[in-house]
């Protein structure tokens, strides 16, 4: 649905309303009186920018201690249809492959500024300390749904493998290809910092609702960070590489939806 | 730096006394507020249009949410009507809400019209930029003017007493024939003033905790929220429903502002002097 909703961003036009807009934020705020009336120009844009810094600093003050949790709710409370969204089938035929075999030589790969790196099948990640979690996924759209999740912890994935000083980041590559591009930057990837990383319930999800994860939902693995919005959680999990930045993967704005105006901070 | 109550005259012309009537803190923090609102309503529209749909509790119901605007398409998927529905009942909005002109003119799905939104094409992300920033602004100004408030004792023109409750009837009735207060009676707000402003001064602390509770982060640092709203899904619903509350204030301030002598009202909002008429 976002993918059909997002209209990637067109030049603007300069209207009236536009003008009008434009002269009262103007008169009323000094640092815009500076900028074009494209609301969307990188000059207003860079001030709005301001907005997810404050939003990130003051919500992880707020949030200390750290491991604050996100709610978790009975099982009761788990919604009847939970809706999916972003790449729900997807037709690369690595994927289409792996899904067909049911996922039984599909390995994850754990690189980037790790010490050890690894390479785990499902049995080895089914094999590793478990965390189960009822938990509400909030979409940047609006809307809720409630469902239980089960998986491997990241930090202890992140602990086996042992991160080098340097990393920062976790960069999480993913199966599908939400849009197409000349330059393959439409292929879905998501990074956290290691706040979230290793967060207690930040978990590589492989179940869902008391069932293996099923494929519209990000199939053999997704990532569960429960205390940001849905597009943080990427789905068809395939690759998790520890980095020190993010400018240098796809358009450098560190994740699918980031590169494409959203948010890299999304608890909000 | 005097408010209503305690306003001095200041000329005495033949037409009537100028008053020194609101303090620059509040000339200030309402222009703010009032450009705020704008972009805050038109791109909160814009969000709402991701998911032009409302339901109580936790968790979105998609079956039967009480309100949303949808469009009827035809067996092409294109758009034919605009539909708004209420508690079940559904009217037909089409170029309003539901489905409305894009830029060629052509019917669109999408839940308010892009006149009403920032930015005016469907743009979640740019919404949502323009959204935390003046909201930011909002809450910072907001704070100024509370601080005032109480600390300047402007709640006091706020506050209404027990005498102006008792004449709330005959204020109503005065307002209904747009008889509006001269003279002495004029220096200060009268019960129906006190009350809107008293509701205005109340809804918007509401309405930002309603709008923090749809954080996911804010939730996890404070779940009471959850519980004082109902659920993550309820105070989405009751964000929409006090900023509808805040447009409807704002087109009776509106219409009261042209009604009872808008130069007047206007310079008093901008240089802070009020003319006042005396009886006769």
């Amino acid at each position: 649905m976002m993918s059909e909703r997002l209209i990637l961003p067109s030049r603007a036009r300069f209207t009236r309303r536009r003008l009008l807009l434009g002269l009262g934020l103007g008169a009323a705020a000094a640092p815009l009186s500076a900028c074009s009336l494209d609301s969307r120009s990188p000059e207003v844009m860079s001030i709005l920018d301001k907005a997810e810094e404050l939003n990130k600093a003051v919500q992880r003050a707020l949030l200390a201690p750290r491991t604050a949790l996100a709610p978790e709710y009975p099982q009761s409370a788990i919604s009847s249809y939970f809706k999916p969204n972003g790449s729900v089938d997807p037709d690369e035929p690595a994927y289409v492959a792996q899904r067909q075999s049911g996922f039984a030589d599909w390995k994850l790969e754990v690189a980037g500024l790790v010490e050890r790196p690894m390479k785990l099948t499902l049995a080895d990640l089914r094999a590793m300390p478990s965390r189960s979690q009822i938990t509400r996924h909030d979409c940047v759209e609006g809307w809720s749904c409630i469902g239980q999740w089960k998986g491997a912890p990241l930090s202890a994935l992140l602990d086996a493998a042992g991160l080098k000083p340097q990393a920062r980041y976790i960069a999480f590559f993913c199966a599908d290809t939400l849009e197409q591009t000349l330059d393959n930057t439409g292929r879905y990837y998501e990074t956290i910092d290691l706040i979230d990383a290793y967060h207690p319930q930040t978990i590589l999800a492989y179940e869902m609702n008391f069932a293996p994860l099923p494929v519209e939902h990000g199939a053999p693995l997704r990532l569960r960070l429960e205390r940001q919005l849905g597009y943080k959680m990427a789905k068809y999990v395939m690759r998790i590489e520890a980095i020190d930045g993010f400018a240098a993967i796809a358009r450098g704005r560190g994740g699918f939806w980031e590169d494409r105006g959203y948010e890299w901070y999304a608890g909000i | 730096m005097t408010s209503v109550s305690s306003a001095l005259p200041t000329n005495a012309a033949p037409t009537g006394r100028l008053i020194f009537r609101h303090s620059a803190v509040v000339r200030v923090c309402h222009w703010i507020n009032a450009i705020c609102f704008v972009v805050l309503l038109m791109s909160g529209m814009q969000i709402f249009n991701a998911d032009p749909a409302l339901t109580w509790g936790q968790k979105t119901n998609f079956d039967t949410p009480f309100f949303s605007l949808t469009a009827r398409q035809n067996d092409n998927g294109d758009p034919t009507a605009g539909v708004t529905t209420i508690f079940g009942h559904s009217f037909e909005t089409t170029g309003l809400l539901g489905a409305s002109g894009d830029e060629n003119g052509d019917l669109e799905e999408r839940g308010f019209p892009s006149w009403a939104t920032l930015p005016a094409e469907q743009d979640l992300a740019m919404g949502r930029r323009w959204h935390f920033f003046f909201a930011w602004i909002l809450v910072l100004n907001g704070l100024v003017y509370v601080v005032y408030l109480i600390g300047g004792r402007h709640i006091r023109d706020l506050w209404p007493s027990l005498a102006d409750l008792k004449a709330l009837p005959r204020s109503i009735a005065d307002h209904a024939r747009l008889r509006f207060p001269e003279g002495e009676e004029a220096l200060h707000y009268n019960v129906l003033q006190k009350l809107a402003y008293l509701s205005v001064v109340i809804a918007f602390p509401i309405l930002i905790l309603a709008g923090l509770t749809m954080s996911p982060a804010i939730d996890s640092a404070f779940p009471w929220l959850l519980t004082l709203f109902g659920g993550r899904q309820a105070a989405r619903a009751l964000h929409f429903l006090l900023a509808t509350y805040l447009v409807l204030f704002v087109i009776v301030h509106l219409v009261m502002v042209v009604l009872s002598g808008p130069l007047n009202n206007m310079r008093s909002m901008i240089t802070g002097r009020y003319r006042i008429k005396e009886q006769r």
